[in-house]
């Protein structure tokens, strides 16, 4: 896909914040639309079928970069000063220009990332959004009441602890890091990535218990 | 729950993980192929129209070494289907297009791009 340059490739900063879809993004939007008018097609199916297929392929990536990030000190270090590289050296790459920042759930904290446009979500790392993650209520709600958001998610958060949303940009995209769960010390990391789940990454949900996973 | 698999999974070297399932590198690929699954379910197409409309894309001589652009080959196989079907025809796809890269950088951050935010586009 690196052919495909985005707005704010083009060094005059004209488009800095602007939307842009690229050719492939454009022609698909353009046949649903044409497919929708006549009756063929209806974007809830769509959605079904993506919802269907998307399940079965978990967000291995960005996985792999937190189960790292917790076994190894280092390495999540240097996620946190420099997410971008850092994951750039597991061998996951964006489109051109894709810059990643990764914040981290503590005892006191917890993040949540927003953003309605697929093209502002970090897919190399994180999978497929959720279909629910593009709708505008999700976008608008998580900003105005986090807390009644992931609630909604089966996510009850104990009131002392902050949350913190972040508003992806097509610059800079978020990942996650959730807190490691208890019970986890002796295994490796491809134990650990089980435990990941795309969500966790997203801030709605946290990462599994050894038992859950199972 | 219907949970059986669409033939097209069978599709010449489509992409798959190792449990066989489809893989999509960036959203608008799994919408390109449920569009392409939900007209298969509907009849608009049969397996044999759609395996040779995309046997076609793939063995273009332009096609890239390493199999990255098998989705846009997907995509250009779905639109001729449809256009040769008289669904739709090249212009009005091209046209439709335009009109949606118009619409994303009409749309400010933040904002859910929709067509008729497309400035040259009259309702």
């Amino acid at each position: 896909m690196s052919k495909h340059h985005r707005g704010h490739d083009d060094g005059h900063g004209h488009h800095h914040h602007a939307n842009q879809f690229t050719d492939m993004e454009a022609r698909v939007k353009a046949l649903e639309t044409v497919l929708t008018e006549k009756g063929l097609i209806d974007p809830a199916a769509i959605d079904a079928i993506v919802e269907t297929y998307e399940t079965k392929i978990g967000p291995r990536n960005g996985a792999r970069v937190v189960a790292k990030t917790w076994s190894d000190p280092d390495f999540a270090d240097w996620l946190k000063r420099d997410a971008t590289a850092a994951i750039a050296s597991l061998g996951f790459t964006g489109r051109q220009g894709e810059h990643m920042r990764a914040v981290f759930n503590t005892p006191d904290t917890h993040n949540l990332i927003v953003c309605t446009l697929c093209s502002c979500y970090p897919w190399a790392v994180l999978g497929l959004p959720p279909v629910w993650y593009k709708a505008p209520p999700y976008r608008s709600r998580a900003v105005i009441d986090p807390r009644g958001v992931l609630a909604e998610f089966g996510l009850e958060l104990p009131g002392a602890k902050k949350i913190r949303v972040w508003d992806s940009t097509a610059e800079l995209r978020y990942l996650v890091v959730p807190e490691r769960p208890e019970g986890t010390a002796g295994l490796d990391e491809e134990a650990l990535a089980a435990l990941v789940t795309r969500d966790s990454m997203i801030g709605t949900g946290l990462a599994l218990s050894p038992e859950a996973a199972r | 729950m219907c949970n059986t698999t669409s033939p097209l999974v069978a599709s010449a070297e489509l992409p798959k993980s190792a449990d066989g399932d489809p893989v999509f590198a960036e959203p608008w690929q799994a919408a390109a192929f449920a569009m392409t699954v939900r007209l298969h379910e509907q009849g608009v197409f049969c397996w044999s129209e759609w395996a040779e409309a995309l046997s076609a894309e793939l063995h273009k001589p332009e096609r890239k070494a390493d199999g990255s652009d098998y989705y846009d080959c997907w995509v250009a196989a779905l639109s001729h289907l449809v256009a040769n079907l008289s669904i739709t025809s090249a212009p009005e796809i091209e046209a439709l297009v335009r009109s949606w890269q118009r619409a994303a950088e009409a749309t400010p951050h933040g904002k859910p791009i929709v067509l008729k935010n497309d400035p040259l586009r009259r309702e």
